[in-house]
């Protein structure tokens, strides 16, 4: 099968050609359909072209209206920054500990049957497809607006990230030394801490400061429905217009996220 | 076998990642206590917990069975057809724009200044969630899908331009010095030697972008850029649990779908 | 001291890999089981400390009845059964001193293995016994630095600090090159000898078995085969234990009928 195309090079003669002439055909089709379904999608959204005209005009225009940024609003963020942070901090401690269990029960050499592995894969399938926002609004209808339905909606969308992981490196896991530990009389709780802890902390560890390292982005906008965290002050401060304070906030976001981010690298090249 | 007691050092310590056991004990106690701290400061009262859980049944009870009237379906149809659409645009608007910036990010090809210049225009693309993107998008050129195709694309540029960066960072430099020395220009070496080493990841890349942001072009109408977010927003508004799960549910359905149609198409590329 | 009887093992696969199967061990013996792949000789070993649960007979340990043992009965008798793996199973990322005192967990109480808090005795003895095996200084080393030899000898550290009645032990040698076999031959015999406790191990080739066993036990599709001292073990006995009775001479006489009738 593979030399086909390979060969395909001595029906032309001395021509070289760097594709045959189906494939050549498939890729112009290709290429062809791409284009087409751009224009009909370009088409039939409706833009209203004066808007893409001065689109440019009114970025500049906001940017100018930004810069330079509210210095003295610096101390009024301080407060919703640091509860971002811990939206984010504990929605990924409360992820790891829903995470845990379903992590066994959805993978495959520690699920206790059949049908608690496939619960297991529906609540990972099912809380990573519906988006944070989403979860963000679900749980203020139920907690009213606050840091409570941030938490519980960055918990819960983390559950089957954390969760899918985890049960990967739980699959991955030696059985030899497993089976070694309890062959010297260990019970089976004791078999869990020095057989099968050690083998999957690294990959605990790091899938756990990679997601509050998503969480922390994650959590600076679930403030748009009302859940809690810097999200809100941005949202006030551009429906007022007051841009320099939406500079301040978003160089702030910068700020958080780029450090999270430099923390979590550093912690997951700690563990190896 | 005899041991005497005292003859063989009866003390042990683990070593630890940390510099010793006080420091590991306060390192643990320093991230005990932020929690710890960061429970209190958002202030859950308990009885304000169970009041949610006992609200969480009745919700669930009034989201089922998922409902909408034909002119409610009507509606969603048009949202998700515009999200998908969204999405389309700005995969391909996004790629565009982050081919320039990828080059200037590729330290084997861009000169100092402006290979800073593009690791910092990535790096302030990806530090924003589309969503903060999307919702000053809205004020700059008004409601609608635009605001969402520039959010989306302009989150694909830093997406695309640090993977695509790294790739031309890893390619095979013989093949351009190689052009450069039967005399062609910069573009001509660009255009016969680096493309092709790059083009079958930028494909599968591409579908893997589109994946992406067809999940999100399913969200920011939340903050009223286009799309079928804005209808899911409305619902809940209007207390129409029954239209919002139905709306999540199909939400659900497509992002699984195109999770699964862009792996499938990532693996007939490669 | 070991007594095995009518064991059988059949497997959920339908795999019939003990067939009813006696032998005793005693004293300070060393007995070698020898057979060819997929004779059942790990499956044996492994059913005696019930890593693997036989389906049928019984298997005793001085006054114990081990088939027939409860959970928390299992873990103490285990406790008297040291076992030396062939890939070693040791856990990679601990130190080369828990993977030692890992061998005294059944004496521990479950908070106490949590905090890793040892018994200083215990972790006396440990490094005794790592001296003893010759890895001394290594202690605070993790298990994936060391190589397949010293990592061995942690594993027989492991088995030793149990303070076995009985060593099962099997193949420790075949994931080890020829030298560093000897070596962990040596060191494991040896210490069987200083601690007085008999050994039943599995062994691929017949040259270290003779050398090193006091008695052989042969093995073939799960019956045994063969019972004798070390000398005892002939070309006649070989014949039986790998090739099912035919002699090399007269196998390899109807091998070359059989090509020269394809040949044809
Ligand atoms: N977990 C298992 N499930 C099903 N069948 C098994 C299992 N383990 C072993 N068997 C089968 O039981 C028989 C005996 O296997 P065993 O591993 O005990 O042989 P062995 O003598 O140790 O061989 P080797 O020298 O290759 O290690 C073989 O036919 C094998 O296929
Ligand atoms: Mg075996």
């Amino acid at each position: 099968m593979a030399s086909k195309s390979e060969f395909s090079g001595a029906d032309s003669g001395a021509e070289w050609e760097r594709f045959d002439t189906r494939q050549r055909l498939i890729r112009y089709f290709l290429t062809l359909g791409v284009l087409v379904i751009l224009a009909a999608a370009w088409r039939s959204m409706d833009i209203n072209y004066g808007y893409v005209a001065s689109a440019p005009n009114e970025v500049m225009d906001l940017l100018t209206r930004m810069y330079p940024p509210n210095v003295i609003y610096t101390s009024e963020i301080v407060g919703p920054l640091l509860e971002t942070i811990n939206i984010s901090i504990l929605g990924t401690a409360l992820a790891i500990v829903m995470a845990l269990p379903v992590a066994f029960l959805s993978a495959s050499n520690t699920t206790p049957n059949r049908w608690t592995y496939l619960f297991g894969k529906f609540i990972v399938s099912f809380t990573r497809s519906v988006n944070v926002i989403i979860w963000a609004l679900i749980f203020v209808v139920l907690f009213g607006p606050g840091a409570l339905a941030g938490v519980l909606a960055i918990a819960v969308r983390s559950v089957g990230f954390t969760a899918k992981l985890l049960g990967e490196a739980i699959e991955e896991i030696d059985r030899g030394p497993v089976e070694a530990i309890s062959a010297t009389g260990a019970s089976t709780f004791q078999m869990f801490i020095y057989g099968i802890i050690p083998q999957i902390k690294p990959a605990f560890i790091s899938v756990a400061t990679f997601r509050w390292d998503i969480n922390v982005r994650a959590s600076t906008i679930i403030g748009f429905v009302g859940a809690g965290g810097i999200g809100v002050a941005l949202q006030t401060n551009i429906n007022y217009f007051k841009w320099d304070a939406v500079l301040t906030i978003l160089i702030a976001i910068l700020g958080i996220v780029l450090v999270s981010e430099g923390i979590s690298a550093y912690l997951r090249g700690k563990v190896s | 076998m005899a041991t005497q007691p005292g003859s063989v050092d009866g003390n042990w310590e683990r070593p630890t990642a940390f510099y010793n056991r006080t420091t590991k004990y306060v390192v643990y106690a320093l991230i005990t206590g932020f929690v710890l701290y960061s429970f209190w400061n958002i202030r859950v009262s308990p009885d304000r917990f169970l009041r949610g859980l006992g609200g969480g049944v009745t919700l669930v009870s009034n989201m089922l069975p998922p409902a909408a009237t034909p002119m409610q379906f009507d509606l969603m149809v048009q949202g998700i057809v515009e999200s998908i659409l969204m999405s389309i645009i700005a995969t391909t608007l996004g790629i565009v724009v982050s081919a320039p910036v990828a080059f200037m990010a590729a330290n084997n090809l861009a000169p100092r200044p402006i290979y800073l210049v593009g690791r910092s225009i990535i790096a302030v693309t990806r530090s924003f969630h589309e969503l903060i993107v999307a919702i000053v998008m809205v004020k700059a050129v008004g409601f609608g899908p635009l605001a969402g195709v520039l959010a989306l694309a302009f989150k694909t540029v830093g997406f695309f331009a640090k993977l695509l960066s790294e790739e031309i960072e890893d390619i095979d430099t013989g093949q351009m010095d190689a052009i450069e020395a039967v005399g062609g220009s910069r573009m001509q070496v660009y255009l016969y030697s680096v493309l092709p080493q790059i083009i079958p990841r930028i494909i599968g890349l591409s579908i893997y972008r589109l994946d992406i942001n067809l999940r999100h072009s399913t969200v920011v109408g939340i903050v009223g850029a286009g799309g079928i977010g804005i209808t899911l927003l409305n619902s809940f508004q209007k207390y129409d649990y029954q239209y919002s799960s139905l709306i999540i549910l199909v939400i659900v359905g497509i992002v699984m779908i195109g999770e699964a149609a862009s792996a499938y198409a990532r693996r007939r590329v490669q | 001291m070991l007594h095995v009887k009518d064991v059988e093992k059949v497997y959920d696969s339908g795999d019939r890999a003990l067939k009813g199967l006696s032998m005793d061990v005693s004293g300070n013996e060393i007995v070698s089981i020898i057979g060819p792949s997929g004779a059942g000789k790990s499956t044996l070993i492994r059913c005696i400390n019930r890593l693997t649960e036989p389906t049928a007979g019984e298997i005793w340990l001085d006054d114990t009845e081990i088939t027939g043992l409860s959970g928390s009965q299992l873990r103490e008798t285990r406790r008297d059964m040291g076992m030396i793996h062939q890939e070693f199973n040791l856990v990679e990322r601990l130190t080369v001193m828990e993977n030692v005192l890992s061998g005294r967990l059944g004496y521990m109480s479950t908070w106490d293995a949590f905090r890793r808090n040892f018994d200083s005795e215990d972790i006396a003895t440990a490094r005794e016994v790592l001296r003893r095996v010759g890895l001394e200084g290594v202690e605070n080393d993790r298990a994936d630095e060391l190589s397949g030899g010293q990592r061995q000898r942690v594993g027989i550290a492991r088995a030793v600090i149990q303070r076995p009645k009985i060593l099962l032990v099997d193949e420790p040698t075949s994931a080890l090159d020829p030298e560093t076999s000897v070596e962990v031959m040596d060191l494991l015999t040896e210490i069987a000898r200083e601690d007085d406790i008999p050994v039943l191990i599995n062994i691929h080739e017949v040259d270290l078995a003779t050398e090193y066993a006091d008695r052989v036990v042969g093995l073939s599709d799960g019956e045994l085969v063969f019972e004798g001292a070390a000398d005892e073990l002939d070309e006649r006995a070989q014949d039986i234990i790998y090739r099912g009775g035919e002699s090399r001479a007269e196998r390899d006489a109807a091998k070359a009928e059989r090509t020269q009738h394809a040949g044809e």
